[in-house]
């Protein structure tokens, strides 16, 4: 017998019982489109995981102050503030594999101007800094050069600020005082939202670090340095070569301890990236329980429809059909279903997922590998769940089988 | 008589075992030539399902030997007499066995499908062929449920046809039909078997066993008489004479 005669004759005794199959696919539909909603939830967080990762800065390199030993007894980390502008210019003229690099002067003021006031975080940079956070405006422009060198008055205002200031009115070259010194607004920044931890990355003022040592605090430390590696493939040597210009900037000898520290964000990254992934597993085994649940409504209805047909099993094997023969059709039977189920299931899942973002504004990634999910998934149940049913019916005597009434 | 397509030598089948077995057939010697009509004749309980089940190789004897066509079934596994009943054996049901919801044609081609080793290629061909030999090539399409008792037999025998068997086994072909339908299935079984078919038919009407050139009475497991037919009846005949006598009832 041709595999496509099993085929049609599959085919054929699953829409001779309309609605006994549409009830048992619905258990596998449900199963499959369950296990893609899961999956693009989960898909969906992790990827805004990332997106929120590389929004930090592509290939962010953060150098910070290092603890200091005074006396063999060590003082913990920026125990002692060692981070100069001339650490960024060597940096800056010597490394070969960066693709910025910042100074960071790091304040809190309270902010005056528009509809009230606001305290937040003011951060004191360069222009490079833009490249390295990546961040860009939604009105105005971003400072220059030129700003910086001259230490103008000049202020970027996250999308908090200037929503708690401004409300809806566009603050661009309106002023503001920080502390004391009034400031002109040269720009709004683009939101980035909240960060892994859940920070608000919005809740922020950008100034000329020129101006920020001048005007707000008078120190000529910087709280870091960030730079940005040209590529994610020289990450790794891009910091070597920090800690290189570092240690002949900072005068330290061959065997001495570094009084600085100089990371990146990969480990952060990792960490975040598989707590989704491991959710996201988490959520499709749930989901898989319907699958499962799914399963057994076929072998049931296949054990069923065994023993209606009896008397069909009966005369196929007397005109000469062999075990093997009944094991397959009844096999090809559950797997035609189940493939059927789990291609309306695989509509249902995209639907149900897109579905599910509209309503709740997740985010939300269909997987291509959906498609292969539900059909291999769904086959596998097929076969499971079909081998005792095929294999009762393969087994039937043909004599008692003719005999059954 | 020909050479023998079936051969039982001292065939016996036990059912269960010590105390509460059944001996079904103790030990039955037949020898049936190519070209034959044996009709095997009995009570229910002398052996005669039992004996249509073994030369049907749905069932294998306990003891002694079944030489089919040449081939020693007692030695075939499960799936080897699933090929022997394919290839060699034609099978027609006191309740015609049609598969439900299936068109007629196809229910006829389904012997064909589950061929092996050499498969058929113009399966439906053949198929009609075989219903438009039984009379019923006009009725392809016709589902069961369409179809009078007649009717249905007459597909039943063209599905039995259709791989042109060694040996046609029929059980109680007439059981299920009113006299007339039933002299007209014989007729059909006469034709095939003048046109050198062998046929095998278990009955308990003596009506029906009369068409047949030789009659087989069973009894308790044993062949109490094997001899042949000496008033044969000739079933188109009789179907002629019936005509006559009730000419109105039938035109209706």
């Amino acid at each position: 017998m041709t595999g496509q005669t099993v085929f049609r004759m599959a085919l054929k005794s699953i829409f001779k019982n309309k609605m006994r199959t549409a009830l048992t696919m619905l258990g596998i539909v449900i199963g499959v489109g369950a296990v893609i909603v899961m999956v693009a939830i989960g898909n969906g967080a992790q990827a805004q995981i990332k997106s929120q990762i590389s929004g930090l800065g592509t290939n962010l390199i953060v150098i910070t102050a290092g603890s200091v030993n005074t006396g063999g007894a060590s003082q913990g980390a920026q125990s002692f503030n060692r981070l100069t502008v001339d650490d960024v210019d060597a940096i800056k003229r010597e490394a070969t594999l960066l693709g910025g690099v910042s100074p960071v002067i790091v304040t809190r003021t309270q902010i005056v101007g528009g509809s009230g006031n606001w305290r937040a975080e003011v951060n004191g940079v360069s222009t490079d800094f833009f490249a390295i956070r990546d961040w860009t405006t939604t009105s105005g422009d971003l400072f220059t050069e030129e700003d910086v060198r001259t230490k103008r008055t000049v202020v970027l205002l996250g999308a908090t600020v200037a929503k708690n200031l401004f409300a809806d009115s566009d603050p661009v070259g309106r002023e503001i005082r920080l502390g004391k010194t009034p400031f002109t607004v040269a720009g709004v920044l683009a939101p980035k939202g909240q960060t892994a931890s859940g920070s608000d990355q919005d809740d922020v003022v950008i100034v000329p670090y020129t101006t920020a040592q001048t005007r707000l605090n008078g120190f000529s430390f910087l709280g870091q340095i960030l730079a940005s590696a040209s590529s994610p493939a020289s990450l790794a040597p891009a910091q070597e070569e920090i800690k290189v210009i570092m240690r002949a900037a900072h005068g330290i000898p061959n065997g001495g301890t570094d009084d600085f520290t100089v990371r990146d964000q990969t480990a952060i990254a990792k960490a975040a990236t598989s707590t989704s992934s491991i959710m996201t597993s988490l959520l499709a085994a749930i989901a898989s329980v319907s699958l499962i649940v799914g399963g057994i409504g076929i072998m049931n209805i296949m054990l069923v429809s065994v023993t209606e047909r009896t008397r069909e099993i009966g005369i196929r094997m007397a005109i000469g059909a062999r075990g093997s023969d009944v094991m397959l059709q009844f096999l090809v039977e559950s797997i035609v279903m189940c493939l059927l189920g789990g291609l309306l299931g695989l509509a249902v899942g995209v639907g149900g997922a897109s579905l599910v973002g509209r309503l709740t504004g997740w985010s939300i990634a269909t997987p291509a590998s959906a498609v292969f999910l539900a059909i291999g998934f769904s086959a596998a149940v097929g076969i499971f769940f079909g081998f005792y049913p095929a294999r009762k019916a393969a087994s039937l005597d043909p004599i008692q089988a003719l005999r059954f009434e | 008589m020909s050479h023998p397509v079936i051969s039982l030598d001292h065939v016996t089948r036990v059912y269960g075992e010590g105390d509460s077995a059944v001996h079904a057939l103790r030990g039955v010697n037949l020898t049936v030539g190519a070209g034959e009509l044996v009709a095997i004749m009995g009570t229910s309980g002398s052996g005669k399902s039992t004996m249509l089940n073994i030369l049907g190789c749905l069932d294998v004897p306990t003891g002694g030997h079944y030489v089919l066509d040449g081939v020693a079934v007692e030695t075939m596994s499960k799936p080897q007499l699933a090929d022997l009943r394919n290839a060699k054996l034609g099978f027609v049901f006191q309740g015609f066995n049609l598969l439900a919801r299936t068109s007629a044609v196809e229910n006829v081609e389904l012997p064909l499908l589950y061929r092996r080793g050499n498969p058929v290629k113009n399966t439906r061909e053949r198929a009609v062929a075989a219903l438009e030999r039984v009379g019923l090539g006009k009725r392809l399409d016709h589902h069961p449920s369409m179809l009078s008792g007649g009717q249905q037999q007459r597909v039943a025998i063209a599905r039995a046809l259709v791989t042109e068997p060694t040996v046609l086994l029929a059980d109680e072909p007439t059981g299920n039909l009113d006299s007339r339908t039933s002299i007209e299935v014989m007729a059909l079984f006469q034709a095939l078997n003048d046109q050198g078919i062998t046929v095998i038919l278990v009955t308990h009407e003596h009506d029906v066993a009369q068409y047949a050139r030789r009659v087989i009475e069973m009894r308790d497991g044993h062949i109490l008489r094997d001899h042949p037919v000496t008033d044969r009846h000739i079933a188109a005949d009789d179907l002629v004479a019936l005509d006559a006598t009730t000419p109105m009832e039938e035109a209706a």
